[in-house]
């Protein structure tokens, strides 16, 4: 294959994957990675590369926005950056020591688990009950704009957000993805947090996450130009193209069908990890 | 109660300034990987392609020193490594903003946070990590 046909099917894969990934909430990283191992037959290290830039593109690009509407919790998002940012490192420098195969079969369990989460019905754990000691110490309470006037939220349970955060950030430097589905986990369900804020803030902290592991990729030679030009410029534009969609449309059915497709790519990746064909 | 009210502005002012920075860093740093890219193109575009099995040695911009070497070469391919690292300084910047913007609130707890952050992040930046 030459590299321009390479460099447009990369593009269009990856724009989709951006458009796909900014309508469903699961993000471009996670749909790419496949598409590069398992359809072009990029090696999963070089594709890890090239997704975690991308993904540095779009948390920023979107938090941009988000963090200029008075949302984003900046102090939660720093606090939980130290866990992140160390356990992104780790596993982006374990990474190049575990089997591609393995890397493969544990891809897609996390991507198993983000298509469940992507279906599952969310429910709203947060009060206003500000009580924590840490959350308290840490000054992590906070409150935030809506159509009904300015509305006040507690932090629950800061020390287990916060292992949380730590094992999304090995995942993340792991696998090259922004592990969104973990840290709203850890936001939503450990820590309760309202859902703009918790959405808003992983956002916020992918950014400074993917760079840290970036760092590490780039070193390493994982980073190739080749790849990670069309990746970027695609899933940024595909995204970019998906937030300005997303205002006006229901995503629901889209989510159940995406959810069978993820599944089936997830099945794919762990099949051939532990066939030993990646 | 005017003491909230000023402070809720300081923090509206640090968010617009956060936002701005974000978004330029990431417009100007995919400017130079499209532009690295058309050269890229016109110069590699009909040679084949082998990503099948990762080598390290293959790789020849892995380091800061090698991308601005390549670029006063003009090569594409160190051009759209710069303007990934331009893209990979963004959010570093952001935290080097934070820590001053925590510094003007006096609240010195978070600054401490921010150098923390940040120094792992420069940690990561010694070669030395990578096996």
């Amino acid at each position: 294959m030459s590299v321009l046909l390479f460099t447009i099917i990369v593009l269009a894969g990856a724009f989709l994957a951006g458009l796909v990934g900014s309508l469903t909430g699961l993000g471009g990283g996670v749909i790419i990675i496949p598409l590069l191992t398992l359809v072009l037959g990029v090696d999963i290290h070089y594709a890890i590369g090239a997704s975690i830039v991308s993904v540095i593109a779009t948390s920023s690009g979107s938090a941009a926005a988000y963090v200029k509407e008075g949302i984003t919790n900046i102090r939660i998002g720093m606090f939980l950056e130290i866990a992140t940012t160390i356990s992104a490192v780790l596993g982006a420098i374990v990474t190049v020591y575990i089997n591609p195969g393995y890397i493969a079969v544990i891809f897609g369990c996390i991507l198993l688990f983000s298509a469940v989460m992507m279906v599952r019905k969310k429910v709203d754990h947060s009060d206003s009950d500000s009580s924590g000691v840490l959350a308290n110490f840490f000054k992590l309470n906070g409150s935030y704009p809506t159509a009904e006037g300015t509305v006040k939220y507690g932090v629950h349970n800061v020390a287990g957000g916060f292992v949380m955060m730590f094992f999304a950030g090995i995942i993340s430097g792991l696998l090259g993805i922004g592990s969104g589905a973990l840290k709203v986990l850890a936001m939503d369900n450990i820590m309760r947090l309202p859902f703009k804020v918790s959405t808003t803030t992983s956002n916020f902290m992918m950014g400074v996450t993917a760079a840290a592991s970036a760092i590490v990729y780039l070193h390493r030679g994982q980073i190739d130009p080749g790849i990670a030009m069309p990746v970027t410029l695609g899933v940024l534009m595909g995204a970019t193209v998906g937030s300005k969609i997303l205002v006006k449309t229901n995503t629901d059915k889209l989510k159940i069908v995406f959810a069978v497709v993820v599944t089936f790519l997830a099945l794919q990746m762990i099949y051939n990890g532990l066939m030993g064909k990646l | 109660m005017e003491k909230p009210g000023k402070h809720y502005f300081a923090d509206k002012d640090i968010q617009v300034i956060l936002g701005t920075l974000l978004r330029v860093g990431v417009i100007a740093s995919m400017t130079v990987v499209f532009i690295g890219g058309l050269l890229y193109l016109s110069v590699y575009g009909n040679t084949g392609v082998d990503y099948h099995t990762f080598d390290a040695a293959k790789t020849q911009y892995s380091s800061i020193l090698a991308i601005f070497q390549g670029m006063s070469r003009l090569d594409g391919r160190a051009i759209i490594q710069f303007g990934t690292l331009l893209l990979i300084f963004t959010p570093v910047t952001r935290v080097v903003f934070s820590i001053f913007s925590f510094l003007i609130e006096r609240d010195y707890l978070y600054v401490l946070i921010g150098i923390f952050v940040l120094c792992v992040i420069l940690i990561s930046l010694s070669n030395k990590l990578v096996g």
